[in-house]
């Protein structure tokens, strides 16, 4: 019964983790490159966490290693937010700020789940993203209010990604919280560092549907999976 | 087999001789994710907390415990991991906290930074990184000797 609900989360940090690890090496300063790799990394052991409950809980023998890599982009059940592509530092911080502030209120949500391995997993993973959102609120002030260069690439990766936004609240019976409840929370904070970094919140709150169902997945997740995927479906029997 | 189980006093000290491998300089005792250390039956079951849930030295951290215990004469071990409560820096021992300074890197802090520098022990202290080396630290440099150092992130 809550096996859904825990793919949801799981299959959310590991698309995002996959997705900023593509930033190792190319990252625009050296410290940059050693954060997003260091955040990308806590949503994958997250992601072991929340798959392997998940694949405990579903009985059917799996573990989180078959639920990450021989699952096909229809089976994913992660927001579209997580798997838009990073395009360019900015876009990335925007994503990354927007999925943090909402990844927070739901984690903490979660803390008081009456399931004890829920519960558990949230305890360990919000103290790992609430060092993730004071990072990416930093940034997101730091390039929205910086040069004329930065301010504009900051607004157009908002623009770009608020019609991601509304997936995040729009729950259903498999969700492990009440996901609307955690918009007030997010709209508190988001309005506070957008006014900070001289940002303007879209005026449409239009919502792109159908990642966290599954029913509509972007094209962007196919191609992310068949890089993420192609080794061990190619040798499905190696071992580290 | 009972007369043959180690006493949990040797057991945790020999624990306390197992380095963290990416801090060799401290023990997996003194980083406080030994949570337990018991008998059942004629298996010890150690119970092991992980640092960061992404944590790549955890597997390494996890052969050391069993080799050492092995090198003991302990052939029957299980590791148990456990994630709640989950671990804090305040489980970092006072011994640890001194060992990590005289080693170059901050001992954490609840006041979110370090309170000097660990060389030259000025406290014009800022930070350049919220991440650092490995996950359990953020990069901070000191501007009366210019020195950068690892300060241990509290959490």
């Amino acid at each position: 019964m809550s096996v859904e609900g825990l793919l949801r989360l799981g299959d959310n940090t590991l698309v995002l983790g996959q997705r900023l690890s593509a930033w190792c090496g190319h990252a625009p300063a050296l410290e940059e490159d050693i954060a997003l790799a260091n955040i990308a990394l806590d949503l994958i052991g997250q992601t072991q966490l929340w798959l392997g409950l998940a694949a405990a809980r579903e009985g059917q023998g799996r573990d989180a290693d078959a639920l990450a890599f021989h699952r096909d982009a229809w089976d994913f059940r992660n927001l579209l937010l997580v798997e838009q592509p990073n395009r360019d530092f900015g876009v990335t911080m925007m994503r990354q700020f927007l999925f943090d502030t909402w990844h927070l209120a739901a984690l903490t949500a979660l803390t008081e789940h009456a399931d004890a391995d829920i519960s558990a997993i949230a305890q360990k993973a919000v103290k790992e993203v609430t060092y993730h959102r004071e990072r990416s609120t930093d940034t997101v002030i730091a390039l929205g209010d910086g040069t004329e260069e930065s301010h504009t690439r900051m607004q157009s990766a908002l623009d770009r990604l608020w019609p991601y936004v509304g997936e995040m609240f729009a729950g259903d019976d498999a969700d492990l919280t009440d996901m609307a409840a955690l918009r007030a929370p997010f709209d508190t904070h988001v309005t506070a560092t957008l006014t900070e970094a001289t940002l303007v919140r879209p005026a449409s709150d239009f919502a792109h549907m159908g990642g966290k169902t599954g029913v509509r997945h972007s094209e962007h997740l196919g191609h992310m999976l068949a890089t993420m995927q192609v080794l061990p479906r190619s040798y499905p029997d190696a071992k580290w | 087999m009972v007369a043959t189980r180690a006493a949990l006093d040797d057991v945790w000290d020999w624990l306390s001789k197992v380095p963290d491998p990416e801090i060799p300089v401290i023990s997996v005792v003194d980083l406080g994710i030994i949570r337990d250390v018991a008998w059942q039956g004629d298996t010890l079951e150690v119970t092991v907390t992980p640092t960061y849930s992404g944590c790549p030295a955890t597997a390494v951290i996890n052969m050391e415990i069993e080799n050492a215990l092995r090198a003991r004469g302990i052939d029957r071990i299980t590791l148990k991991r456990q994630i709640a409560p989950p671990w804090t820096t305040d489980w970092l021992s006072d011994k640890g906290r001194a060992k990590l300074e005289a080693y170059g890197i901050a001992p954490p802090r609840p006041a979110g930074g370090p309170a000097r520098c660990p060389h030259c022990k000025a406290d014009t202290v800022e930070r350049i990184s919220q991440f650092g080396s490995t996950p359990c630290k953020a990069q901070w440099r000191c501007t009366a000797c210019l020195e950068p150092f690892d300060y241990f992130k509290c959490i």
